[in-house]
């Protein structure tokens, strides 16, 4: 089945399963949940960048009043782990303790209080006396591995449970370097050489809720976690290990979550509120507050890419050698993998023979790296779309009609696939399929390209086009696993169960989308219960882009393997082979006649053969399949004072059948305005001694709706034969195109090449200026 | 203190001190909708109406808002009863994750109490307080102006 028009569920539009609860303000997340007598946590954070603690006197702070616990790193397990939250062994290195002697950034973890209010745990924190030695400290990623660097590991306890490269030693805590093909022989068939180099800006997802966690004693002494996270399962491992707790003894339940985007990705705030329960026996809530979700979360990495890139006149690219020197900053979380992604989310886009992608990730006493909407993708898609602009102009080809020569297509696989994986190799892939040109078409189209680009105007205000194309994956390939259940009711409905984890993005309603479309009923006749590692069947959480592509594929099975069930009970009810019934409007149909789902659903519970219409189903994939997308941007350059107004902005994307296209859309426009500030206006600003100094909403540079340009969205259905109705994910691919987009737009207007953003109007006035001066 | 509270119409006396923070104290008797973004006054999950504006709950004192006449989320609609503006928020698209959309649903009733058919350049402006990640805001300001046509439609 390949043909849209046959769905009856899955690509049409259909409010949001979980939407009432929303739009009413009665849907429960994790700070909404009451829980009697619960104490309040606070944590005391670092403010050196590195040092070691001396002493610890906590005396006077457990002596307040109210105070139930006081907790410093002789209070805690000293065992080993790493905090993001992937599939194990994690590829990330072992290098954080729930709290320890040493602290390697400012925010870091010091202590954590527990008290009747969260007052009286301020006042507890201000009464905690610490003895710091300060260290050295390293700050820009170019030094870390230099001789004399501080060390920032020097643990014995330090590990990486899979074999890669790493040397705590020397600060490096991820490697990469994969050569395919010949280089020197690709860079001498080039007519033109270019080398530039590009570095993108800290930047933090800034959800809206905080990262808040509850965790409380059950009547059977077992330990219950309500947590804001993307990745419970994750939780229960990783907390099990950091407390020394068997799995069996921990649940966690995921709420509603106000987003992720990847922040939520990591134990951040579950073991010391774990910790604090196991202490005091109490329930016990911890909520950072808006500052330490910027200073002491996660974060994108910062990473300085050097490009070099070999053209022939035609356009065929010769070689593409790509370094990446990524700042993981204290603490490993992702360093590795979204190093590998930097390479491999964008290189096979390109055909290209000879391809070198050689990389580092870096210790530094800057704020933590983490998994971040785009992984790696964002920041070599940035490097690489400027680089094949200026490369376009140079050899004076129109840039879209290079990438339309370049990108690859359905049928191609790229040696790169198998070359870079997660942290590791890879895995062969056949691109199954690619609307990418149709999608280039279109933003072309609409932005006007043939009569806009070179041409800018005359006068303090110069307008220009800019351009970019993108690829992402879905699901972690051989990595990744998502499952589900699904039960059958007496009334024809189905309750489906999921680990799958709706985070904000829709994946309840794509799931239920999914099966409904299998079983021949509603939407709202699945009823989706996600998250709970005690209740759903296992799945690997909100990252990677994987949930419609996989979790869907789960659903799929689950709801196909539910389907035979009811085929088997109608048969028997009209006499007649299974095989032969279709499951439409809520009925199994025959050649002799049709049953209801209700009436099945009944006889299988009450008259007949009782038994319950059940089933589980898991999906794995060997296959990444890419969504594709396009962006185009019209930019207006102020030359007197560097301002960048954002005209218009155009996507197109490719990601399979569409299956709730609104929600679609949805993810699209949050990632591309997301996007488009990170361009813009986000940045971390840290002072000398590695402070953040705008760890706030008013000061860091996200967008509200005054900032808001014209958005429009386009979908470019193609139909992935590995995905479930032919689905691919959409969730990460659009957040990449703006830095690369708009640094291009500003080149048409006004001439000057950005490789640094955000670009800000004192950034383009200062790039304005000193190309005056030249 | 005791605190002669109006919230969504009915008379609600509330125990707490002059300078306990509005957003606390209605999450501490159940108005749940109202979230925590910032407590700074930038991100606008905590809005509710004072006497018909909007308003950051989490830079509001309890002592403060005594005789005026607060809504909440929770005044809104139901979840056996949506608000027309809820409604036009489903069919738009205009919830994700929904932390922000108790906000946006109040700031969009002020808006629309006071001018029924806004201007896109008015929406933005009104809404301007209110944060989102993750939709970008375009089907909000979508929603927006399908609740404002629904409404001048069946007048
Ligand atoms: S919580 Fe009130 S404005 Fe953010
Ligand atoms: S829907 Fe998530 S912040 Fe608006």
């Amino acid at each position: 089945m390949s043909s849209h028009a046959t769905f009856r569920e899955v690509n049409q539009v259909r409010r949001k399963v979980d939407g009432i609860g929303l739009v009413t303000g009665t849907a429960l997340y994790t700070d909404d949940y009451d829980v009697h007598e619960m104490l309040s946590a606070k944590v005391l954070r670092s403010p050196h960048p590195h040092a070691r603690i001396k002493a610890i006197d906590a005396s006077r702070a457990r002596a307040l009043k109210g105070v139930h616990a006081v907790l410093t790193w002789r209070d805690v397990p000293r065992i080993i782990i790493t905090e993001a939250g992937q599939g194990y062994p994690e590829p990330s290195p072992y290098d954080k303790f729930i709290l320890d002697n040493k602290v390697r950034f400012v925010g870091d973890e010091v202590a954590v209080v527990a008290a009747e209010t969260t007052a009286i745990a301020l006042q507890a924190l201000a009464l905690i006396k610490v003895t710091y030695e300060e260290l050295p400290a390293v700050f820009d990623p170019r030094d870390s591995m230099k001789k004399g660097a501080p060390v920032l590991h020097d643990e014995p306890e330090w590990k990486i449970p899979i074999p890669v490269e790493m040397d705590p030693k020397k600060n490096l805590c991820g490697r990469a370097d994969v050569t395919i093909g010949d280089m020197p022989k690709g860079f001498a068939a080039a007519d033109l050489v270019l080398e530039r180099e590009y570095e993108n800006q800290y930047a933090q997802h800034v959800a809206n809720e905080p990262h808040t966690t509850i965790s409380y004693l059950d009547p059977n002494n077992r330990l219950i976690i309500v947590t804001s996270t993307q990745v419970p399962f994750h939780v229960r491992r990783i907390v099990a290990r950091a407390l020394d707790l068997p799995i069996k003894r921990i649940r966690v339940i995921k709420p509603r979550i106000g987003g992720g985007f990847g922040s939520k990705q990591d134990i951040v705030t579950e073991p010391l509120a774990a910790a604090l329960t196991m202490a005091t026996g109490r329930p016990v809530r911890l909520q950072l507050t808006r500052e330490e979700t910027f200073t002491s979360s996660r974060t994108r990495h910062q990473t300085i890419i050097r490009l070099k890139t070999g053209i022939k006149k035609d356009g065929t690219l010769t070689a593409i050698e790509m370094d990446a020197l990524q700042n993981a900053g204290p603490y490993g979380t992702h360093g590795l993998t979204v190093l590998t992604n930097t390479g491999s989310k964008i290189l096979p886009l390109f055909r290209c023979e000879n391809v070198r992608f050689n990389a580092w990730s870096v210790y530094t006493n800057l704020s933590q790296g983490g998994a971040y909407r785009g992984y790696g993708g964002t920041q070599s898609g940035f490097a690489m779309n400027i680089q094949m602009d200026e490369m376009a102009r140079a050899i004076g080809m129109d840039l879209p009609a290079l990438y339309k020569k370049l990108h690859i297509r359905k049928g191609e696989g790229s040696p790169v696939f198998a070359a870079l994986g997660e942290g590791a190799e890879g895995h062969p892939m056949t691109i199954g399929s690619c609307g990418l040109s149709a999608c280039i078409d279109i933003v072309a189209r609409e932005i006007g390209w043939a009569g806009k680009r070179n041409n800018p105007g005359t006068g303090r205000l110069r307008r220009g086009i800019g351009m970019a194309v993108l690829m992402q994956g879905s699901s972690i390939p051989k990595i990744d696993m998502a499952s589900c259940s699904i039960k059958m009711n007496d009334d024809g409905s189905f309750n489906l169960l999921c680990g799958a984890t709706d985070i904000g993005t829709g994946s309840d309603t794509v799931m239920a989308k999914i099966a409904a479309e299998v079983l021949g009923v509603g939407t709202s006749d699945v009823i989706v219960f996600s998250s709970d590692t005690d209740i759903t069947p296992f799945d690997v959480g909100a990252y990677a882009s994987s949930t419609t592509y996989l979790s869907g594929m789960a659903a799929k099975r689950c709801a196909e393997k539910v389907a035979d069930q009811i085929r088997a009970v109608a048969a028997e009810m009209l006499e007649e082979d299974a095989k032969g019934i279709v499951l439409r409007d809520g009925k199994a149909a025959g050649s002799k006649g049709e049953v209801t789902l209700g009436q099945v659903g009944l006889r299988s519970l009450y008259e007949k053969d009782q038994h319950q219409i059940a089933a589980f189903a898991s999906a794995y994939s060997d296959q990444s399949p890419p969504p594709f997308a396009a962006h185009a941007v019209e930019v207006e350059v102020d030359t007197g004072t560097g301002r960048v107004r954002i005209i218009r902005y155009i996507t197109a994307t490719d990601c399979g059948t569409a299956i709730n296209p609104l929600l679609c859309e949805g993810q699209v426009e949050g990632a591309l305005l997301n996007g488009i500030s990170y361009a813009m206006a986000e940045r971390f600003i840290y002072n000398e001694k590695g402070r953040l100094l705008n760890a706030s909403f008013g000061t860091y540079g996200v967008y509200f709706t005054r900032d808001l340009p014209e958005i429009r969205t386009f979908l470019v259905p193609t139909y992935e034969p590995s995905g479930p109705f032919g689905a691919k994910s959409i969730a990460e691919v659009n957040i990449n195109g703006p830095l690369p987009a708009i640094s291009n737009a500003i080149f048409d207007a006004v001439g000057i090449r950005l490789r640094k953003p955000p670009y800000t109007p004192e950034t383009v006035f200062m790039a304005l200026r000193g190309r005056k001066e030249k | 203190m005791k605190y002669a509270l109006n919230i969504n119409g009915r008379p609600h006396p509330v125990e707490a001190a002059p300078g306990e923070i509005l957003l606390d104290v209605l999450r501490r008797e159940g108005y749940k909708g109202a979230k925590f973004g910032c407590g700074q006054g930038f991100c606008g999950a905590c809005t509710v109406l004072i006497d018909g504006q909007p308003v950051n709950s989490c830079l509001q004192l309890v002592g403060l808002v005594e005789g005026r006449t607060i809504t909440t989320i929770e005044g809104v609609g139901s979840v056996s009863k949506l608000h027309p503006i809820q409604d036009a928020y489903l069919d738009a698209g205009a919830v994700q994750c929904g932390y922000c959309t108790p906000g946006m649903v109040l700031a969009t009733k002020a808006l629309l109490d006071r001018s029924p058919d806004p201007t896109e350049e008015e929406i933005k402006r009104c809404l301007d307080g209110n944060y989102c990640r993750c939709t970008g805001y375009v089907k909000i300001i979508d929603a927006v102006k399908l609740a404002a046509k629904r409404r001048n439609g069946t007048r």
